[in-house]
This record gives structure tokens, C-alpha cells and sequence, in this order.
């Protein structure tokens, strides 16, 4: 559980600049950027993401490296299962592509 | 070796392993821990035994949040439970894990309500969507996963959220290190340090551990590559008798962590006194608890909470394998009474225990050998 997967911020939210919705592989989901406040990324930008709160910004190549990690881990399902948020996603927030 | 050739600079890989070779020597052995449940998963995972040297031995350490979680305080939350208005939500790790009176996901089947949730935010989501209901958050995890629920209980009281508490067991990494380094049985000579735990402390709690205790500690990434390179450094520290702290894993963990993180975590958590932890006994200051500020979302004080200490079997050896005293499958229970199926002892209980990664990995292994046989 300590894993972390990467995610592109896709949309700031224009109310809350601390909520994000994110692209994990096709994968839509809002997360929190709170703990990100002193360096805030920017649409486009990648995060690590653990337990819906972006934890550090990385570079597109460390996030396409820290996904084939959890691809051989065999740790992508369960992964992609969580970020879904076992159906509390709202269905705007959560489309799969 | 087979999972390597799927990562870049498969040669590198090759070329740090020879190094690997050449620094390890044969005169001398090397017990180095990885103190990260997340390491454990992927030493495993990616057959990096295979690779080493026999005389560098990989001590599987105490990071893994769901197998130093005392049966007890299972117990505690699951009584809680019991009662009609209450939601108890917990991440998936957590709803097989056995308690006295069964796992979170065997309660829900006697009609319980309890949710497995991804993100401390989807339990407060819970508690907005569910007014009539108390939704308790069954928060477990090291310095990784604290800041999150810290500021999920933030934007709670911003809110005003009261039908939501958080049911605290949130412990620290570096009582942790310091109770394995205090054991008189201890027999360790360099740390692989956390990954994602260190991008919220930063590398500088670690420098006791070279300074007082005269151990080298390497923050690694989980990648073969990230592994094996953090192997290296600690080699190339202990052949000269050095010890310092280095950071391998610096793409993502910064020196000082993550300020916003650790100010999360000190408006919302205070330290307990001490705190028992399956494996290694009380450990103190070694937990956190919420203080004042948010007492009224701390289930502990909302909650009548029955305080249930529950011992582990004494035929489990767990604080010997987690001191790398003993090898997983040189306890009396492993692979007998004590399996992933039904764990007995704290370190079988999740996949990123050394425990249930050992099993799973001789499992696989023997499978392979099976097949091959079959093959020819």
C-alpha cells in the first residue's frame, strides 16, 4: 500500500485550485492537491498519487517508468480497481476511455 | 530474472549487478534491511535474490502498515462497528485482515456496513452522502499515507462535517528503525530506506542512524534498477566503514520531504505515549493520535472503544524474523498453520509482509519448476 501511481493533471478546478482532475492510463478521477500547496502543478504537469492525493510532482519519463513498475508488480489492476474509487467516483468524474 | 528484461537499460541492470559482484567479495557477509513493506513486494516480485550474491543477505523490515497492526485494534474498530448508525470505511488492505471475531469484509457478509474506500476524501464523501449516518474512517498507514487523512480531517472541520471520525493508527517509521537497532539480538549492517515514507520526512530523521549508530542508509526507488543501485552505494559505504545518508531515490523524494505534508500532519496529530505494534511489542512515541483541535472527530473519543489487547500465538516468531533473526520459513508456523489464506503471524497477513511474500514467491517458484518439468 505504500505504492504510488502517476497521474497527468488534466483541469484545475475553477472553484477549488486544491482539486484536480487527473488521467491515470484513460482513467478520470478528481484528487486533492493539498498537500502539493508550496510547489502547485499545472495542467499537464504528472504527479504520484496515493490514496487520491497528489504526493510529488515527477517527469513524464518517471511516470511511465513508475507505471511499468506496478505493471510487474502485478500490482496494476488492483491499482487501476482504487483509482476508480469502487464506484464512489461521481460518473462525470470517473469516465473510462 | 525474468521481470528485469522488461525494464529500461536492461544493461545497466546487468552492469550494476556485476558491481554488485565485485564490491560484495566473498570475505565478508552483508545484512542489509529494507525497511519498506513496498521493497519487500518487489525484492520478491523481480527475483532480485536471484541476482545477489549468497553473502548479502536481505533482511525484510517493519513497513508494512497492515502486518504491525495489533489484532486489537481491529477488534476496537470493528466493535464499533457493530453499532446501526455506523459506516465503517477502510482501504482494501484492510478487509481481509483477520480480527478475533473475523476480517471487515467478513462483517459486512453477517450485514455490517463497511465500505472499502480508495482515498480518506471517498470516506468523507461518504459521510456528505450519508447525513443520517456515522461514516469512521479506519485510517492505518506510515508518514506516506498520515498527511492525506490529516488533511481530510482539515477540510472536515472546515466544512463542518460531524458525522465523520477517523479511527486513528497511523504510526511512525523511526521508532520503528531505533526499536530494531535497540534489540540485543540485532544483527544488521545498513538500512535500504523507504521510498514514499521519505517524501514526506526527507532524508534528514535518518541521520542518527549513521551518526549514532554507525549504520549506512540508502532511500531507494522500487525499480530493479533504483534496487540494485541502492545496493551499490550502501557496498561501496560499508567496504571503506563509512556511514551517511544518501538519497538514490532523488527523482522523487527531496532531502527535506514535503513541507505542506508534515505542517498537514502537526496541525492535526500529536504523538501517543506509546503504541503496540504486532511483532515488536510497545514501541513509545512510535504513533499518532489526533489532539485537541480535532477531538471531535477522533472515533476514539466519540465511540466508547473496549480497548482489546490481543496477544499473538507464542509459536508465531514474527519479532525474530522481523529483527532478521530468523528467515520467514524457519518459523515453527510457516507455511503449515500460519499461510496467506490463514494468517496466523503479523507478517503473512498482506502481500508486502516478508512473510506472504516469501510464501508467494517459493509458491511461484515451485509452480515454475512444475511446469518446466512438465515441459520437458
Amino acid at each position: 500500500m505504500c505504492l504510488a501511481i502517476p497521474g497527468k493533471i488534466v483541469e484545475i478546478s475553477s472553484d477549488n485550485t486544491e482539486s484536480a482532475l487527473v488521467d491515470v492510463v484513460g482513467v478520470r478521477r478528481r484528487i486533492d492537491l493539498g498537500l502539493l500547496q508550496d510547489d502547485k502543478p499545472a495542467p499537464g504537469d504528472w504527479v504520484l498519487i496515493h490514496v487520491g492525493f497528489a504526493m510529488s510532482k515527477i517527469s513524464e519519463l518517471d511516470a511511465l517508468d513508475q507505471m511499468n513498475t506496478l505493471r510487474a508488480l502485478g500490482e496494476i489492476d488492483g491499482a487501476m480497481q482504487e483509482v476508480q474509487g469502487y464506484g464512489l467516483e461521481e460518473p462525470n468524474d470517473a469516465e473510462v476511455h | 530474472m525474468r521481470f528485469v528484461d522488461e525494464f529500461r537499460e536492461p544493461e545497466l541492470i546487468s552492469r550494476t549487478a556485476e558491481e554488485i559482484l565485485r564490491l560484495a567479495g566473498r570475505d565478508r557477509h552483508y545484512r542489509l534491511m529494507e525497511v519498506c513493506g513496498g521493497h519487500t513486494h518487489a525484492i520478491y516480485r523481480f527475483g532480485l535474490k536471484d541476482i545477489l550474491p549468497d553473502n548479502i543477505e536481505l533482511i525484510h523490515g517493519p513497513g508494512c502498515p497492515v502486518c504491525v497492526l495489533p489484532m486489537g485494534r481491529i477488534d476496537d474498530g470493528l466493535s464499533i462497528a457493530q453499532r446501526p448508525d455506523v459506516i465503517f470505511a477502510a482501504f482494501g488492505d484492510m478487509m481481509r485482515v483477520p480480527g478475533t471475531q473475523g476480517s471487515p469484509l467478513e462483517h459486512k457478509a453477517r450485514g455490517m456496513d463497511v465500505r472499502i474506500v480508495y482515498s480518506p476524501s471517498d470516506a468523507l464523501k461518504l459521510a456528505r452522502l450519508n447525513p443520517d449516518k456515522q461514516v469512521m474512517f479506519f485510517a492505518i498507514g506510515f508518514e506516506t499515507t498520515a498527511p492525506s487523512t490529516a488533511l481530510t480531517l482539515m477540510r472536515a472541520k472546515a466544512e463542518g462535517i460531524d458525522n465523520f471520525s477517523v479511527f486513528c493508527n497511523h504510526v511512525t517509521i523511526i521508532p520503528a528503525i531505533r526499536a530494531i537497532l535497540d534489540s540485543p539480538d540485532m544483527r544488521l549492517d545498513a538500512f535500504i530506506g523507504p521510498g514514499h515514507v521519505s517524501t514526506v520526512i526527507g532524508c534528514r530523521p535518518y541521520e542518527w542512524i549513521a551518526k549514532d549508530q554507525d549504520k549506512p542508509i540508502v532511500v531507494s526507488g522500487f525499480e530493479p534498477l533504483d534496487m540494485l543501485q541502492s545496493i551499490v552505494m550502501l557496498l561501496r559505504q560499508l567496504k571503506v566503514g563509512e556511514a551517511k545518508v544518501e538519497n538514490q531515490y532523488k527523482r522523487v523524494v527531496p532531502w527535506e520531504g514535503n513541507r505542506a505534508a508534515l505542517r498537514a500532519m502537526a496541525e492535526v496529530f500529536q504523538l501517543r505515549p506509546y503504541f503496540e505494534w504486532r511483532g515488536l511489542g510497545f514501541i513509545s512515541q512510535s504513533a499518532l493520535r489526533l489532539n485537541e483541535k480535532y477531538a471531535a472527530w477522533d472515533a476514539e473519543q466519540r465511540f466508547e472503544v473496549p480497548g482489546i489487547r490481543v496477544t499473538d500465538p507464542k509459536a508465531a516468531q514474527c519479532g525474530e524474523v522481523l529483527k532478521g533473526v530468523l528467515k520467514p520459513h524457519q518459523c515453527k508456523l510457516f507455511g503449515r498453520e500460519c499461510t496467506p489464506e490463514h494468517p496466523i503471524g503479523a507478517l503473512m497477513v498482506s502481500s508486502e509482509g516478508s512473510c506472504a511474500a516469501y510464501h508467494n514467491y517459493e509458491h511461484r517458484k515451485a509452480a515454475m519448476a512444475t511446469s518446466l518439468t512438465s515441459i520437458a
